[in-house]
């Protein structure tokens, strides 16, 4: 297989970046898209020039530490999967395919297509925990969780927040990331003391670090690799409206 | 007032007014098309609404000081809104592809403010009388009819009209979820309930002009 790739090269955060267009032959069908870059990127450096960055871990899916935009979709064409677990054979001979960045305010570029994430982390900072102290794993009976929160928990603890909401959404919103940390823990009983504080501080941190609103438009479950749904973003919704009619004066502060 | 200010300083807090505000709209939009799909039943009762209204005095400045109020809600958190969303993205992709939204929901920015000029001139024609063909301040039936013989003016009516279907197809959704009323059972139902009320709202607005065209009504 033979590709285009149109990638976006950027040396440094405050560099400018531009597209750069790179032919590369002999691309095996089995590659992953990570493994596509590997080749072209080990072709680079054998010219003298600056390899492609981009973030990559586990390679099998379940990090989170990969992603970019593919052909104007992030993570690529292939829907429930990460750019790590795209394969080749899911292009045509010939494509030409832009490699961008996941763009917003609150992910700025370090460099080529890596960019900072941290301010998922940050968001969850803010409450997406449970503070008291838990010990170990609690015997399975202990505590009786009816199935269907232990099952709507457990598809909101799915996110491995790659970010790809962020990048997919037209508002740059990082609602989804959000909704799935907020309904994670709020299924369960031992989110319930923080639940009201824990919506309004993540709700206003997101906020704080430029990210946008949410328009529903659901492209970012259109994207999601773990196909987290944005009846999350729902049930965030009415956990903050609940939150800020009843919840004590002491915790409406702003982060 | 700390609360109500804390709930308005985040994003989330301005979409549930635009959702709450918009629902309130929406009852307005679907009284007046009730009110005004009496004109199926001739002049008499047309008219007698119309004098009904006018009469209930105070009454009437409640209603028009809700919807003001909820309109100027509406309009100013939206603006609100889609500037922060246009800042959180300051440099675009040079190639997107979208997959899930549609037309209707990318295009509420233009949608809101053409209906809102729209809604200007229905004004100045209908309610302060000010533009249009000769109109009576006790003959409705005469104002819509006389008015909508002008293919001009029944060809802005339907082009508007059919913006606000655009603009009920994704507020209808979006207001639901935004409100919190959504789960998984009920998520076909509400991904119908949006077109149907679009094309019901729009649909019934846009028949008086083609009946009045068409010779049917007048």
């Amino acid at each position: 297989m033979k590709l285009t790739l149109k990638i976006w090269r950027q040396a440094g955060p405050r560099e400018k970046g531009a597209l750069a267009t790179y032919q590369v032959d002999d691309i095996n069908p089995d590659m992953s898209f990570l493994e596509l870059l590997d080749v072209l990127n080990e072709s680079l450096m054998l010219k003298g020039e600056r390899p492609v960055a981009f973030d990559h871990d586990c390679r099998e899916g379940i990090c989170g530490s990969c992603g970019f935009m593919i052909g104007g979709v992030a993570h690529g064409p292939l829907k429930l999967c990460t750019t790590c677990t795209l394969f080749m054979r899911h292009f045509k001979d010939g494509d030409t395919v832009t490699v961008e960045p996941f763009r917003a305010k609150g992910f700025p570029v370090l460099q080529d297509l890596v960019v900072d994430r941290g301010a998922l982390d940050r968001i969850v900072q803010a409450g997406g925990f449970i503070s008291a102290r838990t010990g170990s794993a609690p015997e399975a009976n202990a505590m009786l969780i009816p199935k269907q929160n232990a099952d709507r928990a457990m598809d909101a603890a799915a996110c491995i927040g790659c970010g790809a909401c962020v990048a997919a959404c037209p508002n740059g919103s990082a609602m989804l990331f959000t909704a799935a940390k907020v309904t994670h823990l709020g299924e369960l009983p031992q989110g319930q003391p923080e639940r009201n504080h824990r919506v309004l501080r993540m709700v206003s941190k997101m906020q704080q670090l430029d990210f946008g609103g949410c328009s529903n438009h659901g492209e970012c479950e259109a994207v999601c690799p773990k196909g987290i749904k944005i009846d999350f973003i729902a049930q965030l919704n009415r956990d903050f409206l609940k939150a800020s009619l009843t919840d004590e004066m002491e915790t409406l502060k702003r982060v | 007032m700390g609360r109500v200010s804390a709930f308005y300083d985040s994003l989330v807090g301005k979409k549930i007014i635009m959702a709450a505000t918009g629902f309130i709209l929406f009852g307005f939009i679907v009284g007046h098309l009730l009110g005004n799909l009496q004109i199926f039943l001739g002049a008499e009762p047309l008219n007698r609404y119309a004098a009904f209204l006018k009469s209930i005095g105070e009454l009437l400045w409640v209603v028009r000081g809700v919807l003001i109020i909820s309109f100027l809600l509406h309009v100013i958190s939206s603006i609100q809104v889609a500037l922060a969303n246009r800042a959180a993205r300051p440099l675009g992709y040079a190639h997107k592809k979208n997959i899930e939204t549609n037309y209707a929901a990318l295009t509420m920015q233009i949608g809101g403010p053409l209906i809102f000029l729209y809604v200007v001139y229905h004004l100045m024609m209908f309610t302060f009388l000010t533009t249009g063909p000769g109109y009576s301040h006790t003959d409705v039936y005469a104002n819509v009819v006389a008015s909508f013989k002008v293919p001009a003016i029944s060809a802005v009516y339907i082009a508007s009209m059919l913006l606000l279907g655009f603009h009920l197809y994704h507020g209808t959704w979006s207001m639901l979820h935004t409100l919190g009323i959504s789960n998984a059972k009920s998520n076909g139902l509400r991904r119908a309930l949006a077109p149907t009320v679009a094309v019901l709202v729009a649909g019934g607005y846009i028949s008086i002009p083609v009946a009045v065209l068409a010779g049917l009504v007048g």
